[in-house]
């Protein structure tokens, strides 16, 4: 019979080996599913992970998509897993990304088209506001009059889209566009472009606040108490209130990190890869964000490797699709598993298995 | 009576559990209507073996013979068919429902309700425990929900009733009544397996005792022989000597709580009212009263967690009853909750990230926000050497450690902080006697250096040997702090509130 039993101390090598083991278990399942629909799996399991960015086609055009894609994945993964940890459940980013976007975007644009340096941070400072602000409405409502935070940030993101579309439609429609949706191309207008950085690397700004993100967070876990503060609530709530740590205080700043975080990562989008507010906007970057932070750990440096290897199974995937005529919904499920499979094996941190016989 | 003499009979029975044996070749035999002390400190191996005869846990080896017919209970119902009842410490009831609801949910056929009230009735009037059946146990003592505890038993007619430390949570009155309660159904033919680790009352109710040290038998006798003195050697294993103190001259007040009232933040917690109490340098007032009539929230109160008006409560003179547990410490009151593992310390966490918790402050292990590892392992290391903590070193997760070493370190991190007001709750709960001495050595040597602390127990022996005053909590009031010198059991008995729930007995009669 086999037995969990609980280790004294969480081990660090299978903390460290579970994701590695994970994503193994993900490939041999999902070689598996990709054999059952007639697909060759090494044919898949290669253009999904090795094709991106080695083969000599198109490795040109998606090795950049890797950090486009991952730039915003990581930037929201990090604020949401400050949360996380303190058992403070943000699951409307989507909703504060879009939000950011919309107030960056509409803060250039009233100002459009006068040509200042300026006008790009005044953005991003925007964007975040936005974000924040928009997370402040679950953090307040949770704080006041005690509302489940998931359900409040979770609808509020509906919300978001709802706003996001009378705006592509009205207030911020290009007036030049025709009368097509959609606001004017940020990323062509010099005042509020956010252009690659390095040619051929897919860098921009955006990336570059994600691996800022990354830092800071890191820092902040390890050395600063606010961190140890998250930690400990997170892992012992009372033992927070006994060391001084005041719940309330610590929703509102984990709900106001994480939006701001989101904030940003729409701003760089709207003003880069996707150059405009459109009613496509919002491409779920938010929620898959959870899923980075729960894939890393909840760990800074865990999170920008997550949010690297989700990139690439996205790219990856639409490549499959497009190359193999592998089904949408098989690459989706391919990436449940890996996200079940991750969740399943991090059991061994905390548990060891013991191969007994059961006395009777 | 079944006519043989032995109604129990114990032989060899051992169970070992990863690294430690609970119980080696433990041997002892009960005949019906005695009454059968199991005597030893914590870790003795005394609930293994009580949970072995109620079918708990399964024996590794070993035999019970019970009235004559070999007796392997494999879970508590056979045990309970067989005749056998245990009254547990921790009781396992639901505060929701009423005193029958409660009874009932522990039968396997539960007669009609208003059968199983008068049933109720008539058990607690023929033993002397009153109890009304349509209560809220929510808003019951901790001696009436044992009372449940001891009614529900008593409907099985057993031969046997265990009793896992069924003082401990009483008053001395409330003593009295379970010991004639006791009596009783021994002078009719029931036996009773009695754990303790208090002397007295041993010596006052048991026939005989069966003494346990580290898994083993290491000694029978008849308790009124011999002396509390012997008894505690043959238990503990070695003389021990009781603390030293100097008699100290008491200072200025340094802790001054005034008309403190606040609600429970647990649920069926007990409201604090009017509260007032005065420590001064150089003193330890003792907090006595029975589990559960407002000994957390008095702990949450002074310490912060729980906020009143500001000049309710003034640390050397400063008010701040509104004020949390950081400013509380900068103000110089450490305290030490009850529950070690989630309350006092993060199980999860190091212990260096545990000396961090509540030492940050007073320590000035952190820096503009930024925490200085270096001195805050440096300030767990101090713990570990001063208080003799066992453990591989710093980096151990709390929940690593055994009771008694978390004990340590949670109350060696309060003492090790230089500061003049310590209040802690329950010090030496689930300690070794080892243990438990040196950590009241440590606050009377704490107290020896100018501080003012408050001891919450409900270890009346405890408290009447390292306070300077002494004051009960009941129902969430305090009784006013009085000398320990003079105290009379019977005057402590009265301030802890006296026996709870005697008017109920007189509307029953």
């Amino acid at each position: 019979m086999m037995r969990l039993e609980k280790r004294a101390t969480p081990s660090r090598a299978w903390s460290v080996a579970t994701p590695v083991l994970a994503v193994l278990l993900t490939m041999i399942a999902g070689g598996i599913l990709f054999a059952m629909l007639g697909k060759d799996p090494v044919a898949a399991i290669r253009t999904i992970f090795w094709d991106p960015l080695f083969n000599p086609q198109f490795a040109a055009y998606s090795r950049p998509q890797l950090l486009v894609k991952a730039g915003p994945l990581i930037l929201i993964a990090i604020g949401l897993s400050l949360g996380f940890r303190a058992g403070v459940w943000n699951i409307g980013a989507e909703g504060q990304y879009v939000v950011g976007a919309l107030t960056g975007a509409a803060a250039g644009l009233a100002l459009y088209p006068m040509e200042s340096r300026l006008i790009f941070p005044l953005m991003v400072i925007a964007g975040a506001l936005g974000g924040l602000l928009w997370a402040m409405i679950p953090a307040i409502l949770r704080t006041v009059f005690r509302t489940n935070e998931i359900l409040v940030s979770l609808l509020l993101v509906y919300v978001a889209q709802a706003l996001l579309s009378s705006m592509a439609l009205g207030a911020l429609r290009n007036p030049q566009g025709g009368g097509f949706p959609g606001s004017r191309n940020l990323s062509q207008w010099a005042s509020s472009a956010n252009p690659e950085l390095i040619a051929g690397t897919g860098m921009h700004w955006g990336v570059v606040a994600a691996f800022i993100a990354v830092i800071f967070a890191y820092i902040l876990l390890q050395r600063h108490m606010l961190g140890f503060s998250i930690r400990l609530t997170g892992q012992a709530p009372r033992a927070a209130r006994f060391a001084g740590v005041s719940p309330r205080r610590l929703v509102i700043l984990c709900f106001g990190i994480s939006g701001a975080l989101a904030g940003l990562a729409g701003l760089f989008e709207v003003t880069g890869p996707a150059g405009q507010i459109s009613l496509d906007f919002a491409q779920g970057y938010g929620f898959t964000a959870i899923i980075v932070a729960f894939l890393g750990r909840l760990n800074p440096i865990g999170i920008l490797l997550a949010g690297l290897l989700m990139a690439l199974t996205y790219i990856g995937g639409e490549l499959a699709q497009f190359m193999l005529g592998v089904p949408a919904a098989a690459i989706q499920a391919f990436q449940g598993m890996l996200l079940f499979f991750l969740l399943a094996v991090d059991i061994l941190t905390n548990y060891r298995i013991r191969w007994a016989r059961e006395a009777s | 009576m079944t006519g043989s003499d032995t109604l129990l009979r114990v032989e060899g029975l051992t169970k070992a559990y990863p690294g430690v044996v609970a119980n080696s070749e433990v041997g002892f035999s009960l005949r019906p209507g005695e009454v059968h002390a199991l005597l030893g400190e914590n870790g003795a191996g005394k609930s293994t073996l009580v949970k072995m005869i109620y079918g708990l846990v399964t024996p590794d080896s070993g035999r019970m013979v019970l009235s004559g017919q070999d007796f392997a209970p494999d879970r508590p119902a056979t045990a309970r068919r067989a005749g056998v009842a245990m009254v547990f410490q921790h009781f396992s009831l639901f505060d929701a429902l009423t005193v029958a609801e409660n009874v009932a949910l522990g039968m396997e056929a539960p007669p009609p309700m208003r059968d199983l009230a008068r049933r109720i009735r008539e058990t607690s009037a023929t033993y002397g425990l009153p109890l009304d059946p349509a209560r809220i146990v929510g808003d019951l003592s901790a001696g009436e929900r044992q009372r449940v505890e001891i009614i529900r038993c008593l409907l099985q007619d057993p031969k046997l009733l265990i009793m896992d430390e069924p003082t401990s949570v009483l008053t001395p009155q409330e003593v009295d009544i379970l010991f004639k309660t006791l009596r009783k159904l021994s002078a009719e033919g029931t036996a009773i397996l009695y754990i303790s680790h208090k002397l007295e009352e041993i010596r006052t109710l048991c026939d005989h005792a069966t003494i346990l040290r580290r898994g083993k038998v290491v000694a029978t006798c008849v308790p009124r022989d011999r002396t509390a003195r012997e008894l505690a050697e043959l238990m503990v294993g070695a003389v021990l000597t009781p603390p030293a103190r100097a008699a100290t001259p008491k200072g200025e007040v340094m802790l001054e709580v005034t008309g403190l009232s606040a609600p429970s933040p647990i649920p069926f917690g007990t409201a604090l009212k009017d509260i007032r109490l005065s420590v001064r340098k150089g003193e330890v007032l003792g907090i006595a009263g029975v589990a559960g009539n407002g000994q957390d929230e008095l702990l949450l109160a002074l310490n912060g967690e729980l906020r009143s008006a500001p000049d309710a409560l003034r640390i050397g003179g400063q008010p701040v009853g509104d004020k949390g547990p950081e400013a509380r410490r900068l103000a110089g009151l450490v305290s030490a909750p009850e529950e070690r593992l989630g309350h006092a310390a993060a199980p999860d966490m190091t212990l260096t990230e545990n000396a961090l918790l509540s030492g940050a402050i007073r320590q000035k292990l952190v820096r503009h926000g930024f925490i200085d590892w270096t001195k805050v392992r440096a300030f767990a290391n101090t713990i570990i050497r001063d208080f003799d903590v066992r453990t591989p070193g710093t980096e151990v997760a709390a929940r690593a450690l055994s009771g008694g070493n978390l004990q340590k370190f949670v109350v060696g991190r309060e003492l090790s902080q230089g500061s003049e007001v310590i209040v802690i709750n329950q010090p030496t709960w689930g300690v070794d006697a080892a243990a438990s001495a040196f950590i009241r050595q440590a606050i009377l040597d704490r107290a020896a250096g100018g501080a003012a602390v408050v001891v919450i127990s409900q270890d009346l022996d405890e408290l009447l040997e390292i306070a300077d005053s002494f004051a009960a909590l009941n129902e969430g009031r305090l009784s006013p702090p009085r000398p320990v010198a003079g105290l009379t059991v019977e005057e402590i008995g009265l301030m802890m509130g006296g026996a709870h729930g005697m008017e109920v007995a007189h509307d029953a009669a």
